[in-house]
């Protein structure tokens, strides 16, 4: 596995007014590397991916893509650099087929005409580099497609464009047994591909499944990143829902070190 | 952790056959994606229907007399498609073409403009009239409903104003009245219809080529031949009616040919369907008709091509307008009013275009333009009253609309949505 990070993060802090939501978080994401981002409902997760992919601004902290220091205010700079993210609601038009929703926003033309056999052949090309051979055909209306060959759509949407980090919210939250293996499988092979996967799961079994590390995220700070397989199920739950387990996590909390820690999470997912 | 081997090479897909395609094509109408299907056996039965009761239906005259008939309404009704195509609706489309319409005739008689000078700012008139649309229901937030409802009554106003309280001003100018009056002669029609025939034959062989030349999945020959060859019938045998001589007494006057109007829808419906199929601007008006959310997420200007809708559905009122000044040779406060919205909504609707939005084509649009025109002329014929006209198209339209729910509801049992 590679040694240097592809996306790092250091001291981000992010407040939505007077509450704040990330508390001096730091994230490595490394290229080939399954990096699962766990933690409870309000924990922070979604705040922290939308302020990598741009969404929203950070108040403090360095993020290093590549070696290089870099700046990320929009969406169109995380894309730029290489960064894609899929959220869970995969945001696809059903009434447009799968090679037409794949190059949406960023179509090929020939002069003023739609390139359409470019973009059918590198979409099968793209599909084909995940070895994804569950479509009929490329010139399917999403609509007629299950669950995971959405998701599966979706992600090869994200990988399309050359992209150096993907990062996936909840990719098997709706799916069946047999979807989530498949969609797993995906998530594994574009790690294997190069690329720098962040998964961000509620499901143990999908995140020992498929990632090389862990990091988790406990009330805004990051807890522990740890490599899979140096923990146990047990140390990563007791890491989302305590903070802490053992040696790993957050240092014991000073005010509440004599009483009972609150392990109520706030309900808002911020 | 377990590695997967990456293999590569070409999504595997079997070669289509032409029974392939065939079931294919049978399975998307069983699940709910029907398109244009109903809308093309109702206009074979009705056409049975009053050509059985009244022979003169299916006379070379009554043939031409639908297309002058409909064309005013098919040209509104290709703008809603639009409109239509992003959930949106305009019921000002009516009014609309009378305002434009009147801006023509006032301009040609009280002003002595010429046509090629009226015709312009008439169309700019509509033009100026969507994006106002376009702006209040998308950057200020009104519901499109509301937006051209009043809309809608403000027009009649203008159009009443415009004609001084209510006089009628009729049209002169040669060329405009040709519009929808005329027909062109024999050997243009059979020359336009030939092109017409060849030029598809080529866009559908150079497709293929183009395809099959990179490898990608095309559709069966036979398929493709039978387009093409029904298109020739098609084209072939309504020139040959058209052709024939009309005239009841063809010593004083002659009159047959191709109407002129016809080769006019016939290049607008090709421009617009080039547009919306083969063009990012069209790809993106589908994209937010099917999914707002994840259009603005690719970065599509969604606002703008809201606004763009309107533009090109009061540009194409605007048409409407002229071609029906054009028949009725002259502007009325009732021009554009009484039926002609309803007419337009409801051919493009009925054609298969969706009320719900993402789906719809322009050539919608004529079909359902020509079931209306054919029920309009066919009761007339038959002797029915104005009313009772009025109650079929509208039983037709709620049926139309009807499917169109339904073929969504049973799309999403299906999974096809």
């Amino acid at each position: 596995m590679a040694a240097t990070p592809l996306l790092e993060l250091r001291g981000i802090d992010k407040s939505f007014g007077p509450v704040q939501v990330l508390h001096d978080v730091g994230l490595s994401v490394y290229p080939g590397e399954v990096t699962a981002l766990v933690g409870d409902n309000g924990a922070g997760k979604s705040t922290l991916v939308k302020c990598v992919s741009g969404i929203y601004t950070m108040d403090a902290g360095t993020v290093t893509f590549d070696g290089n220091q870099v700046a990320i205010h929009t969406p169109r700079d995380a894309a730029s650099l290489g960064i894609e993210v899929v959220y869970q609601d995969l945001a696809l038009c059903d009434n447009l087929d799968i090679v037409q929703n794949m190059f949406l926003g960023r179509e090929k033309v020939r002069g003023i005409v739609l390139d359409e056999p470019t973009m059918e052949q590198m979409a099968g090309d793209t599909l084909a580099s995940l070895s994804v051979r569950t479509v009929k055909s490329l010139r399917q209306l999403v609509a007629s497609l299950s669950g995971g060959q959405r998701q599966t759509v979706a992600i090869a949407k994200a990988v399309l464009w050359n992209s150096r980090v993907v990062i996936l919210d909840e990719p098997t939250a709706a799916l069946g047994v047999a979807q989530t293996a498949q969609v797993l499988e995906l998530v594994r092979r574009l790690a294997d591909n190069g690329l720098g996967v962040v998964l961000i799961s509620h499901n143990m079994n999908d995140v020992f499944a498929v990632s090389d590390r862990i990091a988790a995220l406990y009330l805004g700070r990051m807890a522990a990143q740890v490599k899979t397989s140096d923990v146990t199920h047990a140390q990563v739950v007791e890491l989302i829902t305590a903070g802490r387990s053992g040696n790993l996590g957050l240092p014991p909390e000073k005010p509440a070190a004599a009483g009972f820690a609150d392990l109520t999470p706030p309900g808002a997912d911020l | 952790m377990t590695t997967m081997t990456t293999s590569s090479g070409p999504v595997q897909v079997a070669k289509p056959t032409v029974a392939s395609h065939l079931h294919d094509y049978w399975g998307r109408v069983r699940g709910g994606d029907i398109g244009s299907l109903p809308a093309i056996l109702g206009l074979i039965v009705l056409c049975l229907i009053f050509g059985t009761a009244r022979p003169t239906f299916f006379s070379a005259v009554n043939f031409a007399n639908l297309f002058s008939q409909g064309a005013a309404v098919i040209f509104i009704a290709m703008g809603l498609v639009f409109v239509l195509l992003l959930g949106e609706i305009d019921l000002s489309a009516g009014f609309a073409s009378g305002v434009c319409g009147a801006v023509m005739a006032i301009l040609l008689t009280d002003h002595g403009w010429d046509w090629y000078s009226a015709i312009p700012v008439s169309l700019v008139t509509g033009l100026v009239i969507g994006f106002v649309l376009g702006f209040l229901v998308s950057k200020v937030g009104i519901p499109s409903f509301v937006v051209t409802l009043a809309a809608f009554l403000a027009f009649q106003g203008i159009l009443l104003v415009l004609l001084s309280g209510g006089k009628n001003i009729s049209i002169r100018d040669k060329f405009v009245l040709s519009l929808a009056n005329d027909n062109m002669s024999v050997g243009l029609s059979w020359v336009l219809a030939i092109i017409a025939i060849v030029g598809y034959a080529a866009v559908q062989f150079m497709r293929l080529r183009g395809r099959a030349a990179r490898g990608l999945v095309t559709d069966p020959m036979g398929i493709v031949l039978a387009r093409i060859a029904a298109l020739a019938v098609l084209l072939l045998a309504a020139v040959a009616v058209l052709t024939q001589e009309r005239s009841i007494n063809p010593l004083i006057i002659s009159v047959k040919g191709v109407p002129i109007v016809a080769p006019i829808i016939a290049v607008v419906l090709i421009v617009w369907t080039f547009v919306l199929g083969r063009t990012t601007y069209g790809r993106h008006v589908y994209a937010v008709g099917g999914n707002k959310e994840a259009a603005r997420r690719a970065g599509i200007p969604v606002d703008r091509i809201r606004i763009s809708v309107f533009v090109i559905g009061s540009f194409m009122a605007s048409i409407g307008g002229i071609v029906a000044a054009s028949r009725a040779n002259s502007v009325d406060p009732n021009s554009g009013g009484s039926n002609v919205l309803l007419y337009a909504v409801g051919a493009a609707v009925i054609g298969g275009t969706s009320l719900f939005g993402g789906k719809g084509r322009v050539l919608d649009a004529i079909i359902g333009g020509a079931v209306i025109a054919v029920i309009d002329n066919g009761m007339g014929l038959m002797g029915y009253s104005a009313g009772t006209k009025f109650v079929v198209t509208g039983l037709i339209l709620l049926l139309a609309a009807s499917v169109d729910a339904l073929s969504r509801r049973r799309a999403a049992a299906t999974g096809n949505r």
